[in-house]
């Protein structure tokens, strides 16, 4: 067995027995011919791979912001009640109940995944009844629920780019007319950049895996979405897939690969059978395979590999290492992907969003891509509304909007708007000083989610879901990111106990900092991002916090608190 | 090979092109710490203690690989705040008892400690449960100590080339996991290895560990005559003409206030100039006067103990946490990875001594309460210093309490400045 098939294997047994036993570690571990330990490295790191037995039904609960502030505890008691479980641990034998980070249904809160089928807009009664079903026998493919995301917006006078009129293979066609360095050229020039969160110009990427000459090549779609409030790429997968299949063909085009890998996180685990049977189509159309559209020598296939539950491999260079049947720990950087990526071979690492646009303006023209938009970041972008609007789902924008007009009447219809978190936990969080900046490289750059907070909402709560976010998601291998982002967490419950002296707050930001500055990959560059902004921007909560007689004073200890657990104990022993 | 020229800190340095930077620094006389870098292993990059800025990036030294003209920074005043605070992170994080700990003066992470001046950590410590794994062959793995500097993972293979160690979980709860059976395979010599290469006490060779009587440790003496300054206290300016000290012990051994005994025949000379208020020493058992300097020993187990805190902040003008204890927990916070209740039970029920069938746990009015874990004194009060060591040695307290006390200038040897 080949090691790039570990995470297949290992999904297997999984799937059909509900964990990964130790006899399946020693089989596993022989086909490698590497010690239990690597493979036991490899179960541990992803979420939703078990080494103890689970109940027939697994059931993710997700734990985002959004799922707290939409009810997320009642639905929860609800599940241990119904079940006779208790959440994150092992359960019996018919249910496991697990919480889980985003699951991208942040439209649709609180959702969770039984055997990774859908269940959205959870209640107490919801719960109860599917709960019934279940122990009725049914399956719960029959009775799930239906995930696709409403398109709330997209831009008028025909500068829509994505969500217009879609006819299968238009833009191969458009691509046949042109080389694959005439190709590089259009998607340069449109400046298109990675959708993902990292807005790396497309066209120089493609161009220097393109000028990388070796035997192999990869196309490799980054479908692990996984910032919490981010579920555009689930929209596209869902509403667009095939825009997204053309877009991968053209980037092989383009670059000279012959191969794609779409990586999709395991939370979408129900869109796979569409996915699949929409690549056989393509197959049989010949938009996918050997000539296609008849370009001599021109051969692409697309596969799909499920990723397992990380955060982290949605950075580009961790999922390589998760291709590659690791864990998926960034590693140490030497070279770029488009020189040595996966498999050492030159690889580009697109996300969903990008190939599809990719696709489009090599189907529209750039021109047409160009005049719309601001001059620093053309086009349009893709946004995921969820939190306190009216309206939360997918928003098509033209690059310079406001988040002003994101909030208002037109689009997404926020009541009373106070902390609005742009491009999810790892991104910045604004106040209602700054809703009239916009979205553009000009000015603030949103990777997809937008979550809106209105005034009932704690911003310490905020900050701790995301915290505790980042500490469960951190690979580990470094120690800022490993330790820090516990500390952190840490510092923000002591705030919450009512424990807070200005000090407290100073070396909040002061902590953030340090993380920022040392840490190993994006993930804990940006982790502290949030905490660090938000004790600038909201000064006035933070004030508040701080209690009177703390003004002055550096340290505070609850002596009620220190002894209550004796307390407690002794009154249990002393009848 | 061809040579190169580049800077660190300004001042030009050579080496060969490609070379790696903490390498290249040592030939020019630059010591930048490091934990995880050994010799031949590829870059880690996983300690971070190596930060440095690149052209203006923060990057980990070990990941870089010295060209024509790059710019490094290093002693800057950021970066080694930055590096003070990795290696906090560290002794917070995992459970670093050093006057315990077998490895204790040939650790290198203590060593470190040393070098950027540690004193107390500004993070809490965490006090994570962390196994002490016995079940391997050859070797003892300590969770408590491990600080996932990977060198294990990457450097220890058995003579087919299957690993022994590998990360297991992620996120905090990270932890090095032992393959048993490859680990069986080991020689006593690769297995002396494994211990030698861990920067920390984690891996321990069964029946070999405690090597080197004190004195003889690596790390016991640091270069010759160097000094440790004492910068960061401030002097207190007072009209008393005979100064005022104070003396408590908390949750501590009176280990500390032996110590401060070792002063010796120094102590006469300090009768002269300084007076005993409340202390063990005279036996005043209240404040009769306000003083100048209260030197803490031990933290806070019970009640009792925070309020004798609070009394000494009240009553004195500088207050000095004195050894390990004081300044975070010590040996008694060994208690606070495990719940209350079971060291209770431990204690008063179930332990060798307790009578068979006992269900009571002593509780009266004038027994002071047991807190939920053992505080540092930082965490009570506000602390103005501390002294580090267990117990910390004699010309270091005093060489502290004078350089307070008497507007002159002291400072300590380095061998006087341990954890142990």
């Amino acid at each position: 067995m080949d090691r790039t098939q570990l995470l297949n294997k290992l999904w297997e047994y999984q799937q059909q027995f509900g964990y990964i036993s130790n006899q399946a570690i020693l089989e596993i571990s022989k086909l490698l011919n590497v010690s239990n330990i690597e493979i036991e490295s490899v179960i541990s790191f992803y979420h939703f791979f078990h080494k103890t037995p689970t109940g027939k039904h697994l059931i993710y609960l997700n734990n985002s912001i959004i799922s707290e502030f939409k009810g997320f505890d009642e639905v929860k008691t609800t599940f241990e009640k119904e079940t006779g479980c208790t959440f994150n641990e092992p359960g019996n034998n018919e249910f496991t109940l697990l919480e889980t980070s985003c699951i991208g249904l942040n439209d649709q809160e609180p959702a969770a995944l039984i055997n990774f089928q859908p269940f959205t807009d959870l209640t107490p009664k919801k719960v109860k009844l599917i709960i019934q079903k279940i122990k009725n026998g049914e399956n719960v493919k029959d009775f799930c629920s239906k995930t696709i995301s409403k398109i709330r917006f997209t831009p008028k006078n025909d500068k829509t780019v994505i969500f217009r009129n879609y006819r299968m293979g238009e833009s191969l066609q458009q691509m046949q007319k042109f080389s694959p360095q005439q190709i590089i050229a259009k998607i340069s020039k449109s400046k298109v950049q990675g959708c993902g969160g990292a807005f790396f110009p497309t066209g120089y990427k493609w161009q220097s895996c393109r000028n990388n000459e070796d035997d192999a090549k990869y196309i490799i779609c980054n479908a692990d979405e996984g910032e919490p409030g981010t579920f555009k790429d689930r929209a596209l997968l869902q509403h667009l897939p095939g825009l997204l299949f053309e877009g991968m063909t053209i980037a092989g085009y383009a670059t000279g690969a012959k191969e794609g890998i779409i990586y999709l996180r395991a939370e979408y685990f129900f869109i796979l059978p569409e996915l699949e049977a929409l690549l056989q189509e393509f197959r049989n159309k010949n938009y996918l395979g050997k000539n296609i559209l008849g370009i001599n020598n021109f051969e692409f296939n697309i596969r799909i590999q499920m990723g397992a539950g990380s955060y982290v491999c949605g950075a580009a260079s961790a999922l390589i290492e998760s291709l590659e049947g690791r864990r998926g720990e960034p590693p140490v950087r030497t070279h770029s992907a488009t020189k040595h990526g996966y498999l050492q071979k030159p690889t580009v690492v697109n996300n969903v969003e990008t190939l599809c646009y990719a696709a489009r303006i090599i189907e529209l023209g750039e021109d047409f891509f160009l005049n719309i938009g601001t001059p620093e970041s053309p086009g349009t972008k893709l946004i995921s509304i969820s939190g306190d609007v009216a309206k939360p789902g997918i928003y098509e924008i033209e690059y310079g909007t406001s988040i002003r007009d994101l909030l208002g009447i037109e689009m997404s219809q926020a009541t009373s708007p106070y902390f609005v978190q742009v491009s999810g936990p790892s991104g910045e969080c604004i106040n209602n000083t700054e809703f009239d900046r916009k979205i553009c490289r000009e000015d603030i750059l949103c990777g997809g989610a937008f979550m809106v907070f209105n005034r009932n909402r704690d911003i310490l709560q905020v900050l701790r879901n995301f915290m505790e976010f980042f500490k469960e998601e951190s690979c580990g291998v470094c120690t800022p990111c490993r330790a820090g982002n516990y500390i952190l967490t840490e510092k923000i419950k002591k705030i919450q106990r009512g424990l807070c002296a200005q000090e407290d707050v100073d070396e909040m930001k002061q902590w953030g900092k340090i993380i920022k500055l040392t840490s190993r990959c994006g993930l804990g560059k940006s982790s502290a991002n949030t905490v660090t902004m938000a004790v600038d921007k909201f000064k006035d909560y933070f004030n508040v916090k701080i209690a009177p007689s703390n003004f002055n004073k550096t340290v505070e200890f609850d002596m009620e608190d220190a002894i209550h657990e004796f307390d407690s104990i002794i009154k249990e022993t002393q009848l | 090979m061809e040579n190169i020229s580049f800077k660190i800190d300004g001042r030009v340095c050579s080496a060969e092109k490609g070379q790696n930077l903490i390498e290249a620094a040592k030939q020019n006389g630059i010591f930048i710490p490091t934990l995880c870098h050994f010799k031949h292993l590829n870059p880690l990059g996983t300690c971070r203690v190596c930060t440095v800025k690149n052209n203006g990036r923060t990057i980990a030294g070990c990941t870089v690989n010295v060209e024509e003209g790059i710019d490094i920074e290093v002693n800057t005043p950021e970066l080694l705040d930055a590096r003070k605070a990795i290696l906090e992170m560290m002794f917070v994080e995992g459970n670093h008892f050093c006057p315990s700990c077998e490895k204790s003066g040939d650790c290198q992470m203590q060593n470190l400690g040393y070098e950027t001046g540690i004193r107390f950590t500004r993070f809490p410590h965490l006090f994570v449960d962390r196994i002490v794994d016995a079940r391997p062959e050859r070797i003892v793995v300590n969770q408590n100590r491990c600080i996932k500097c990977k060198r294990c993972i990457e450097e220890v293979r058995t003579n087919d080339g299957h690993r022994v160690f590998n990360f297991t979980h992620r996120g905090n709860n990270t932890v090095v996991g032992i393959d048993y059976e490859q680990e069986a395979k080991l020689s006593e010599t690769q297995a002396e290895h494994a211990m030698h290469i861990c920067p920390t006490g984690s891996i321990l060779v069964k029946g070999k560990t405690f090597g080197k009587p004190f004195g003889d440790r690596q790390f016991d003496f640091g270069p010759e005559g160097k000094m440790i300054p004492l910068k960061e206290v401030k002097k207190h300016k007072t009209t008393n003409k005979k100064k005022r000290i104070a003396t408590t012990s908390l949750a501590g051994c009176f280990g500390c206030h032996m110590s401060m005994l070792d002063v010796d025949l120094g102590l006469l000379d300090l009768l002269e100039v300084v007076e005993f208020n409340k202390s063990p020493i005279t036996d005043i058992k209240t404040f009769t006067e306000r003083c100048d300097i209260g030197l803490i020993e031990g933290g806070c187990c019970n009640t009792h103990n925070i309020e004798v805190l609070r009394e000494f902040r009240k009553n004195c003008d500088i207050l000095v946490s004195v050894g390990e204890c004081a300044i975070w927990g010590g040996l008694p916070a060994i208690r606070n990875t495990v719940p209350l209740e079971d060291c209770l039970k431990e204690a008063y029920l179930n332990s060798m001594t307790s009578e068979k069938g006992e269900t009571i746990i002593p509780n009266h009015e004038d027994i002071p309460k047991i807190l939920n874990k053992v505080y540092s004194n930082r965490e009570v009060v506000e602390i103005d210093y501390h002294i580090p060591g267990c117990p910390p040695n004699a010309n270091h307290i005093w060489n502290v309490v004078k350089h307070i006390l008497f507007e002159e200038e002291y400072s300590i040897a380095y061998p006087e400045f341990k954890y142990d």
